[in-house]
């Protein structure tokens, strides 16, 4: 279906961020070390909830090598502002995102267990973890609020400047006709999912290194980052510097799974002590517990779904009720569950939805984006759909089949007022039963049963708000300058932290200017070079940026041509552009390289077109037409589950997806499969648990389980190339593969189980004691 | 604390050339490695000897440099992922299979599976599936699903890719 346009879209081109990664050559924040450099260690709370006692900090400070210790009453006073560009002003400035409060280390009380003290500033990291150690902490513990549902009406706060531990709500709403619906429907099912807490993990854990100097008052920040501007505009409003004399860059970053999007607690902090250091670069590079304790978490969420079903199959109506805990000090305490309910009816012909959320704070670590932040809707409505199929005798495929969005349904507007067009929901759900042989898989499904082995079939479906395009995602910009050489740099506003935007918008430009990709660099990473632009997120960077570039590269491509036509004494409609050269059509001896023309333009002003004036540059900023551009797949999985063991073994995994124009086929296929290693390992792995004292019980990777190599199966893919109404026809899929597959891979393993009666699990996860106990049960 | 334990000099040879080291004997091999060598190649991403990122080869062998003392190492030799790449400064066949099979994304990891991969398949020429995937499973990565960095081995041992074994 690979469609190719020009002589790099479409191609897998080999990426030029390799060769550096491959030798050792990457520069990472901690690989930066210049001299003077001061280092950081947190003392942090081992208690969820209670008042502090006892600081002391003296016997710290007199270390030798310790520069610095600093305690809540040295840094919070001096905070000017605390808020992110992605969710605006706080609500008491005038805007509208719900924020906790503001504090960069504990005031008087910890709220959770890692919650930040003090910080340490040493010569280096080993005396400042020394120096932590003799840091006199006590602590009065309280019983902590814990919990999705009980901190609703829990009196104990986790915040006593908030009147409530509840931080947004949506009530379920009660309406006389929809409950007459319900109960009049021939067929209602209810059930209650659940997801278990997980955390991003990047394997390069955060860091930052913050130079402040008082006497030019600039601020200059390295960062493990993916967006470099946020952290830039963080700073400044932190600290009051003006931002037009901050300076943020990252250069190479290892992950960040939406871990690294917003500023977070630590990272504030740090900035604040440089600030009020003034003088040497600070550093703090996060450790693999600190990563796992205290960096910011996700998924601990339920949803209460009730579906409504007529007699043949069609949903009626759905409602789903979202409870969240949002832990303590989120980078902001809005409900995710807001933007999963408008997309919760996913690729699916449901006419009536009606929607209630809850977010409460916890004595926990905070909440943050971790790959589709929204993905409870699928993750919980592709569960459903199963349960549902079941319940009603129906084959969970069929009953998809039934509700799915045709072709000829689009554009769909959902019941939550969304207009889904350019989606292909029922196509790679064909595509994906067919490469799975249903047919097939059933009859090998009823030998292995014979033999007492049980396999499973699961899929899992989903339409994605890709690219969002709100508030300061609005656009992404593109910065195009070409040099007397005539070779090209484009500046971004991205943050690549492994998405190959190095080769990918190199593919882009060099596609829709018309010259060898070998002549197109990418800058991206710096504020100092790099126009303003929301870093990478949310699906966003091939199709807005990718966009940009591609404005960008097509306004100086017809500068080049009007050039090359005063030169040639020839209509700009004649001429042609490849391989850096414009030519007249059918004439190619009468051409011009870029360099020829660039130096005209550079060099020789007065030979241009009338009213062109000199130097080649093009400032393009690229906005979709729509706030979403709507990507979607379907995940096909088959699975062994052991019924000794508990153990599930995936046998097949399948992905069909539509992710409209594939700029790089090899890049897409990579981003799917880490996505889908992410879901599984939300569903069989990793469970960021709490104890009933607020413990995180995972700080280990011994504890907190990553899939490794011998769990991962071979992924298959299947694509169909629908152009979205963007640009360049591309459509955000960067976060699909861990959204499809939590559900793909439950609704296996419930496929496996339900064959010797088993009721189908509904919380996450779906681990071998867990799985051993259902059996056991059933 | 660190001013009463005097420094300790260890001799090592680091990809062919020997250095002389002082450190205090407390200091991990990992952080000897990329401070004081300033070979930053060698990441760290647990200390904890579990996640793989900082291997590197000891007298051939790969071990984690985050579990070791650089004053363990006097005598020996090492090897970084600075010093798998070939002498002109191509790549060498495992690192050029990962490339030809996206078997990186952010890279991170990407040094302790170069090192793991290189000393594996050094000494098994013929490995099946699952051989590759048990040799790889101590290293951890986050961004890939493993598919490509699998399929990178089956390309340095001349099997097509994707194969069931």
């Amino acid at each position: 279906m690979t469609t190719t346009v020009g002589r790099y879209i479409g191609q897998s081109v080999k990426r030029r961020e390799d060769p550096r990664l491959l030798t050792g050559h990457g520069r990472y924040v901690d690989d930066v070390q210049d001299a003077g450099t001061l280092h950081v260690a947190f003392v942090r709370s081992n208690v969820a909830r209670g008042r502090i006692t006892e600081l002391d900090v003296s016997e710290a400070r007199a270390l030798p090598g310790v520069e610095a210790v600093y305690t809540a009453d040295d840094l919070n006073p001096m905070i000017q502002q605390y808020w992110a560009s992605m969710m605006g002003p706080r609500i008491e400035m005038g805007g509208e995102s719900v924020y906790p409060p503001v504090s960069v280390l504990a005031p008087g009380d910890v709220r959770y267990v890692g919650d930040p003290i003090a910080l340490v500033i040493a010569t280096s990291r080993y005396i400042a973890e020394d120096a932590a150690d003799l840091v006199v902490v006590d602590v009065e513990p309280q019983r902590p609020v814990l919990g999705l549902r009980e901190p609703i009406t829990n009196t104990d706060l986790v915040h006593p400047e908030t009147d409530s531990n509840v931080s947004q709500t949506m009530p379920l709403p009660e309406i006389p006709e929809i409950e007459a619906l319900f109960a009049n429907a021939p067929h209602v099912v209810t059930r209650t999912f659940a997801g278990a807490r997980a955390t991003n993990v990047p394997m390069e854990p955060r860091g930052l290194t913050v130079h402040y100097d008082r006497y030019r008052n600039e601020m200059l920040i390295r960062a493990a980052t993916q967006s470099v501007h946020e952290i830039k505009a963080f700073a400044a409003r932190l600290t009051g510097v003006p931002e037009s004399n901050v300076r943020a860059v990252a250069d190479d970053v290892g992950g960040g799974f939406g871990q690294k999007m917003m500023v977070m607690r630590e990272e504030a902090a740090v900035i604040m002590a440089a600030f009020k250091l003034g003088s040497s670069p600070v550093k703090w590079i996060e450790d693999r517990r600190e990563n796992l304790m205290a960096s910011n978490q996700a998924r601990s969420e339920e949803g209460d779904l009730t579906f409504a079903v007529d007699a043949e199959g069609h949903i009626m109506a759905v409602k789903c009720n979202f409870f969240e805990e949002v832990g303590a000090y989120p980078p902001s305490a809005g409900a995710t569950a807001m933007l999963a309910i408008g997309v919760f009816t996913g690729p699916y012909k449901i006419p009536i939805i009606i929607p209630g959320c809850t977010a409460v704070y916890t004595n926990t670590v905070g909440k943050s984006a971790y790959r589709g932040p929204w993905a409870l809707e699928t993750i919980f409505r592709e569960q459903m759909m199963d349960h549902v199929a079941r319940e009603i005798g129906m084959d969970p495929i069929e009953f998809r089949r039934i509700n799915i969005i045709q072709p000829d349904d689009l554009p769909f507007k959902t019941a939550t007022e969304m207009t889904l067009e350019n989606i292909t929901p029922s196509e790679t759900l064909e595509q994906v039963v067919e490469m799975l042989d249903v047919d097939s898989f059933r009859a090998e499904q009823a030998r292995a049963k014979a033999e007492g082995r049980l396999l499973g079939l699961g899929i899992g479906g989903y339409v994605e708000p890709s690219a969002i395009a709100f508030g300061v995602l609005n656009s992404d910009p593109a910065v195009m300058t070409m040099d007397v050489s005539g070779k090209v740099q484009v500046r971004l506003g991205t943050g690549s932290h492994g998405h190959s935007i190095e080769t990918t918008i190199a593919q882009v430009v060099a596609t829709h200017l018309g010259c060898d990709i070998d002549d197109v660099a990418v800058i991206q990473g710096d504020t100092a070079t790099s126009p303003m632009g929301p870093g990478t997120g949310g699906s966003r960077t091939a199709v807005i940026a990718g966009g940009a570039a591609q404005t960008a590269s097509i306004e100086m491509r017809e500068k080049l041509v009007r050039i090359a036509a005063q030169l040639l004494e020839a209509s700009p409609d004649d001429l042609e552009v490849n391989g850096g050269v414009v030519s007249v059509k059918g004439t190619p001896q009468a051409a011009i390289p870029f360099a020829q023309l660039a130096m005209t333009a550079h060099m020789a002003p007065d030979m241009l077109p009338e009213g062109m004036g000199p130097g080649l540059e093009v400032i393009a900023r690229y906005r979709p037409p729509t706030e979403f551009t709507w990507s979607n797949a379907t995940h096909g999985c088959v699975v062994e589950v052991d019924r000794e063991t508990g153990m599930v073994d995936i046998k097949r995994y399948i992905v069909s997806e539509d992710c409209g124009q594939m700029i790089n086929p090899m890049v897409v296929e990579g981003q799917i499969a880490g996505g889908v290693a992410q879901g599984i390992g939300g569903v069989l792995f990793e469970d960021m648990a709490y104890d009933s004292d607020g413990n995180p019980l995972a700080t280990t990777f011994l504890d907190y389980l990553l899939p490794s190599a011998p769990e991962m199966p071979d992924f298959e893919y299947g694509h169909v190339e629908s152009m979205s109404n963007t640009l360049g026809g591309y459509k955000g899929m960067g976060e699909g593969g861990a959204i499809a597959s939590p559900p793909a891979v439950a609704n296996a393993i419930n496929d496996a189980l339900a064959q010797i009666g088993v009721p189908a699990l509904t919380r996450f996860p779906f681990g071998p004691s867990q799985i051993i106990d259902a059996i056991n049960a059933g | 604390m660190s001013e009463t334990i005097s420094n300790v000099t260890v001799t090592i040879t680091v990809n062919g050339r020997q250095r002389d080291v002082t450190c205090e004997p407390r200091k991990l091999l990992s952080d000897v490695i990329r401070e004081e060598l300033v070979l930053t190649g060698t990441h760290v991403g647990c200390e904890h000897g579990a996640c793989g990122a900082c291997t590197v080869l000891v007298d051939g062998a790969a071990v984690r440099s985050c579990l070791l003392f650089a004053a363990q190492m006097d005598g020996a030799e090492i090897t970084t992922v600075e010093g798998i790449a070939n002498p002109d400064g191509s790549l060498s066949d495992v690192q050029e299979a990962m490339r030809d099979n996206h078997g990186l994304q952010c890279g991170f990891c990407t040094p302790g599976f170069v090192i793991t991969l290189t000393a594996f398949l050094r000494d098994h020429t013929d490995p099946t599936d699952d051989e590759i995937r048990e040799a790889i499973s101590g290293n951890l990565c986050r961004c890939t699903g493993y598919h490509g960095i699998v399929n990178a081995a089956r390309q340095v041992c001349g099997r097509a890719n994707g194969g069931e074994s």
